[in-house]
C-alpha cells in the first residue's frame, strides 16, 4: 500500500458495494477541489482498501512476477487439494484401473507439475509455500470432493482468463495459455464425471442460442464465451481454502 | 493543463466520459503504473493515453490482429459447418450424445458472432457449407474420410482433430493481440471454450472406442492406444492422432511447428527451460506433456485446415 492521503480510508471507492459509477465521479472532483496536479499521489486509488482489517494477507506482488505468483498459489492450492484426495476413503476405495483413478492420478501430476514449475520458473521471486485449509471438504465423500474440484478448475480457467490482460511478456502470456486450456480440460471432465454433458454450461460460459434452429452461424444471442474472474474475485474464493497467514492479495491487479 | 476542467468540458458533449474513461477503474491503474507519482511533466502524456483509450476504440485493427482473427474466424466457421453438418446427417450422432454436439456447434456459432464483431467490415465473409470438404478430399469429396457423415467414429476423429487445431490456433494467435487487452481477452475466453470441447470430444470417443457408448467418463484412457481411445487431454502426441497414416495425416495437429523452438510438438517437457519431468514426484513424461498445450503458428495451422476446404476457395491461403 503507497503512502496517501488520511482521506482515503472513508472514501466511497473503499466499499466494494458502493456505487461504482457515483463513486468515481466523486473521487475525479474530490481530486481536483483537494489537489493540485503537480506532484498528485494517485498510486493510492488502487482498489486495495478491502485488506482493511486483515493486514496478513500476502501481496502477489506486481508486473508478471506478481502475475505468475497469483498463478503459482492457485496452482499449489489445486496441487495440494488432490494430494489430499488421495488420503481420503473416496480415492482409496477406486479399482486400481479405473477411469475415474487414472483421471485424478493424472489431474493430480499435472497440478504438480504446474507448482513446480511456477516455483522453479520464479526463484528467489516466488512467495512462500501456502498452507491450506481443506476442512471443509469431505475427502471421504465422492460428491464433495468432485464439487469441490470442479470449483477449482473452473476458477482456475477463470482466472488464468481474467489476468491474461495483466501479463505484459508474449512469452508468459503464453506459459499461461499452455496451461490455461489444460485446466479447461480438466475442468470439463470433472464437469460431466459429475453430470454428463455439462462441459460447458452457463455458470462458467456465456452460452450462446440461435435465434432458430436453421439459423445462420453467428445469429442468436450469447457470446459462447468462458466468463473471466478478475483477481480480486478469484482470490476471495481461493482464500476460503487458505489458512490465516496464507490467505492473499493481487491489488496491483484490479 | 486542468485535467478536471476537461473531463468536465467532455462532460458536458458525451455524458458517458467517465464510463469511457475508467470501466473498471483501470485508468487508475495507468497512472499508478508510471511511477506512482504522477507529476505535472509526465501528465500530458498520460492524459493523451488515457484519452486513446477512451475514444481511440474505433479505429482500424492493425493488420496483423486482423490476420489473427481471420484466421480464427476461419478456423470457427470450419467447425461451425462441421458439427451443423453432422447433426443434420440423420442418425450419425446418437441421441445422448447429441445435446453435446449442439451445444459446441452454437458455441461456434457464438465464436464467428464475436469475430464479426471485433473485425467489423475487416471480418471475411461467410465461407458457407459449400466451401469444405470434410472429407479431407479439398474438394473431390472423396478423402480419407469419406464416411465421415455417415461412421461416427470417422466423425469423431475429426472433431478432435479440428478442435485440438483450433486450441493450438487460438493459443499461438494470442501473443499478437496483446496490444488490444479486450479482443486479447475474448480470445482467451473463447480459448478455453475450445478446450471444454476437446475434452468432451475426447471423452465421447474413449467411450465409442473403448466400449462404453454411453458415458466415455467410465473409460479409462489407453495409453497403448491413444488414436482411438485418448485421454481428455493430449498425451505426448497421442500417437499421432484418429488418423497418423492417412493422407492428409492428423499427425500434423500434435507434431512441431515453425519455429519448433516457439512451436513445440505437443509432447514437448520442457517449459521456459524447466524441465517438468520428475521421476520421484511421479511425473513421467507422458504427465509432463499432458499437463501443458503447445501453440502452434498460423502457417501450419492452414496447412492442416487446408486438407478439409476445396481447393477453390481462398479459406485458409
Amino acid at each position: 500500500m503507497m503512502t496517501n492521503s488520511a482521506s482515503q480510508s472513508t472514501e466511497p471507492l473503499a466499499t466494494p458495494s458502493a456505487p461504482a459509477g457515483v463513486a468515481r465521479r466523486d473521487f475525479l472532483r474530490y481530486t481536483g477541489a483537494g489537489a493540485a496536479l503537480a506532484g498528485l499521489f494517485l498510486a493510492g486509488c488502487d482498489d486495495d482498501t478491502d485488506e482493511v482489517g486483515d493486514a496478513a494477507l500476502l501481496d502477489v506482488g506486481t508486473g508478471d512476477t506478481g502475475i505468475l505468483n497469483y498463478a503459482y498459489a492457485l496452482e499449489q492450492l489445486e496441487a495440494a487439494f488432490y494430494a489430499q484426495i488421495k488420503n481420503g476413503s473416496y480415492y482409496k476405495g477406486l479399482a486400481a484401473s479405473s477411469a475415474e483413478k487414472q483421471i485424478l492420478d493424472d489431474l493430480s501430476l499435472h497440478e504438480q507439475a504446474h507448482a513446480d514449475f511456477f516455483k522453479a520458473a520464479l526463484a528467489g521471486n516466488a512467495i512462500k509455500a501456502l498452507e491450506p485449509d481443506f476442512s471443509k471438504i469431505n475427502f471421504d465423500d465422492r460428491g464433495s470432493v468432485l464439487t469441490n474440484a470442479q470449483a477449482f478448475e473452473d476458477l482456475g480457467v477463470a482466472a488464468y482468463n481474467g489476468a491474461g490482460r495483466f501479463i505484459q511478456s508474449a512469452t508468459n502470456l503464453t506459459l499461461a495459455g499452455k496451461i490455461v486450456s489444460v485446466e479447461a480440460r480438466h475442468a470439463a471432465l470433472i464437469r460431466d464425471l459429475r453430470q454428463y454433458n455439462s462441459f460447458v454450461a452457463s455458470d462458467v460460459v456465456d452460452v450462446f442460442t440461435p435465434t432458430s434452429a436453421t439459423s445462420a452461424p453467428g445469429v442468436g444471442a450469447g457470446t459462447g464465451k468462458e466468463r473471466s474472474k478478475r483477481p480480486q474475485e478469484v482470490l476471495a474464493t481461493a482464500n476460503q481454502f487458505l489458512k490465516a497467514g496464507s490467505r492473499l492479495s493481487a491489488t496491483n491487479f484490479s | 493543463m486542468d485535467l478536471l476542467k476537461l473531463i468536465s468540458d467532455i462532460e458536458k458533449v458525451d455524458p458517458e466520459v467517465y464510463e469511457r474513461l475508467d470501466p473498471r477503474r483501470r485508468v487508475f491503474r495507468h497512472f499508478g503504473l508510471a511511477g506512482k507519482a504522477v507529476t505535472a511533466a509526465v501528465l500530458p502524456g498520460l492524459v493523451s493515453g488515457i484519452f486513446q483509450r477512451a475514444y481511440g476504440q474505433t479505429s482500424a485493427l492493425t493488420p496483423e490482429i486482423q490476420g489473427v482473427l481471420n484466421l480464427a474466424l476461419s478456423l470457427e466457421y470450419l467447425e461451425f459447418y462441421f458439427y451443423d453438418s453432422g447433426l443434420k446427417a440423420g442418425t450419425l450422432i446418437p441421441a445422448t450424445d447429441r445435446p453435446a454436439f449442439e451445444t459446441i456447434r452454437n458455441d461456434e456459432s457464438g465464436h464467428i458472432k464475436v469475430l464479426r464483431e471485433a473485425l467489423g467490415s475487416a471480418a471475411i465473409p461467410d465461407p458457407t457449407v459449400g466451401a469444405f470438404d470434410y472429407t479431407g478430399g479439398r474438394g473431390l469429396i472423396a478423402g480419407p474420410f469419406a464416411t465421415v457423415f455417415t461412421d461416427y467414429k470417422i466423425f469423431l476423429g475429426v472433431a478432435q482433430s479440428f478442435v485440438d487445431t483450433g486450441v493450438r490456433a487460438y493459443k499461438g494467435g494470442a501473443p499478437v493481440l496483446m496490444p488490444n487487452k479486450d479482443i486479447l481477452e475474448s480470445a482467451l475466453n473463447i480459448h478455453s471454450v475450445e478446450a471444454r470441447h476437446s475434452s468432451h470430444v475426447r471423452t465421447v470417443r474413449r467411450a465409442v472406442e473403448g466400449g462404453n457408448p454411453s458415458n466415455g467418463t467410465s473409460v479409462a484412457g489407453n495409453l497403448a492406444n491413444l488414436n482411438k481411445i485418448p485421454k481428455s487431454w493430449i498425451s505426448g502426441i497421442d500417437n499421432g492422432g484418429a488418423s497418423p497414416d492417412t493422407t492428409p495425416s492428423t499427425r500434423p495437429v500434435y507434431d512441431k511447428g515453425n519455429p519448433e523452438a516457439t512451436y513445440p510438438a505437443e509432447s514437448n517437457t520442457t517449459q521456459a527451460g524447466a524441465n517438468i519431468v520428475n521421476a520421484a514426484a511421479g511425473i513421467t513424461a507422458a504427465a509432463a506433456s499432458e499437463a501443458f498445450d503447445e501453440p502452434l503458428d498460423p502457417t501450419t495451422v492452414k496447412s492442416i485446415a487446408r486438407n478439409f476446404v476445396k481447393s477453390t476457395t481462398t479459406l485458409f491461403v
